[in-house]
């Protein structure tokens, strides 16, 4: 995608009522700032799709929404060079055999997306149980990196160690891989759980993720994507900013907000409310992105 | 397995027999048993009194479950086959809340409960 990407339109779907959101150290409202010429490319972030949950009263719709959502990202008019999901494609189960067919059903839905780079990682629904094995035998590594017009991605797994840790081999592995990179080369950080401590009391942290922030502190130019709380949620690390994003299952309230951590009821008057996706345009020139949240619509009839 | 379970907690009992019978570990501390399943612990509301020391002793009926207490910094794992003893002299009152922080399945975010720390 080398053409100049169309401000008007941008604006326009930005207004439709998704937010936006500026990473990075500028403070400059978002849609003053000007795009650039090249390399500038968008990235669709889902997540936490927990496919094979069932509670009518947290999701009547829980075998539509995901497809409802895949619509929508079909329909986008800011087509995404590659699509990303972060984590929890499935709910948990004992049962092995169902979770293979959880998978493979999942696996099905989203092969109807038009963007045909997708890039998947586990969250604990999916490799905790059985440390990853079931899904690496679905969607490949767990921990992984991937280059794109001039960004480096990393994906790290946070979920297959069932304590919440990255382990001391795969931050080995993090560390080779940013010894390659320069300090001022574009990173972006893909993974599940939160690597900076949001709420532990309701287990949103990784146990050993500051020792990977200490790693990536050095870079300047680094952003992390996740998923685990099921809501959006924008933090700074020092320089570093982390943008969680909605499940497309079940909303979860803000942290501490509620005694139990439980998932907030469908609301019969806002359905789908508290579910989406996002969509990121990556600016080559800025060292930015931005962020446009996007809800999953009652008409994306399927 | 029974047997050697049957085994440990025999010699932890006697050990602690040798100082203080009963409900007292080897330091006078009070001991609070606290038994783990998928996904619950019993007991799930543990009340304490502020400056008394006590042990706890963690157990689990099936698998691995942790046992975190952020705002206390006080963790444990809880192993198959094994009691796991945390001590705990709380300085402050309050209700503090503690959940299992190794994921044990579809029920796991559920699997909480709570400290709650008197005059
Ligand atoms: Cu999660
Ligand atoms: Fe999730």
């Amino acid at each position: 995608m080398n053409k100049e990407i169309d401000r008007r339109e941008f604006l326009k779907l930005t207004s439709i009522g998704g937010v936006v959101f500026i990473s990075g150290l500028s403070g400059q409202p978002a849609l003053s700032l000007p795009f650039g010429k090249t390399k500038d490319f968008f990235f669709v972030q889902l997540s936490d799709t927990h496919w094979g949950f069932e509670g009518a009263k947290i999701n009547p719709d829980a075998k539509g929404t995901l497809i409802k959502a895949v619509k929508e990202v079909n329909s986008l008019e800011q087509k995404p060079d590659f699509i990303v999901f972060t984590g929890d494609l499935t709910q948990t189960t004992d049962e092995t055999n169902l979770r293979k067919a959880r998978m493979k059903e999942f696996k099905q839905i989203v092969g109807e997306l038009d963007t045909k780079v997708v890039h998947f990682m586990p969250g604990e629904h999916d490799a905790s149980l059985d440390r990853g094995e079931t899904y690496k035998d679905f969607f490949g590594e767990t921990h992984y990196t991937f280059d794109h017009k001039g960004v480096h991605f990393i994906t790290i797994d946070n979920v297959s160690d069932p304590t919440g840790s990255i382990g001391e081999e795969q931050l080995e592995w993090l560390k080779t891989d940013l010894a390659q990179q320069k300090p001022d080369s574009n990173i972006v950080v893909l993974t599940h759980r939160p690597l900076f401590d949001l709420y532990p009391q309701w287990d949103w942290a990784t146990r050993d993720g500051a020792k990977a922030i200490d790693l990536l502190m050095p870079f300047q130019n680094v952003t992390v994507f996740y998923g685990h709380i099921h809501q959006e949620n924008h933090h700074m690390t020092g320089h570093i900013a982390h943008h969680s994003a909605k499940s497309l299952m079940l909303p979860m309230p803000l942290a501490g907000s509620t005694p139990k951590r439980q998932p907030i009821p469908w609301s019969t008057s806002e359905p789908y409310k508290g579910m989406g996706f996002r969509n990121v345009l990556s600016q080559s020139k800025l060292d930015q992105y931005q962020l446009s949240e996007y809800p999953i619509k009652e008409d994306a009839i399927v | 397995m029974k047997n050697r379970t049957g085994i440990t907690a025999i010699m932890v009992a006697s050990v602690f027999g040798m100082t203080c019978l009963g409900c007292l570990s080897g330091d006078g501390a009070k001991i609070i048993k606290v038994s783990a399943k998928r996904f619950e612990y019993s007991p799930q509301q543990i009340t304490l009194k502020k400056g008394t020391p006590v042990v706890f002793q963690f157990t689990t009926e099936d698998r691995t479950h942790g046992f975190n207490v952020p705002s206390m910094n006080l963790r444990a794992d809880i192993v198959p086959g094994k009691i796991t003893e945390l001590k705990l002299t709380p300085q402050q009152t309050g209700e503090f809340d503690f959940f299992c922080d190794i994921f044990c399945g579809s029920g796991h975010e559920g699997m909480n409960g709570k400290i709650i720390v008197t005059e």
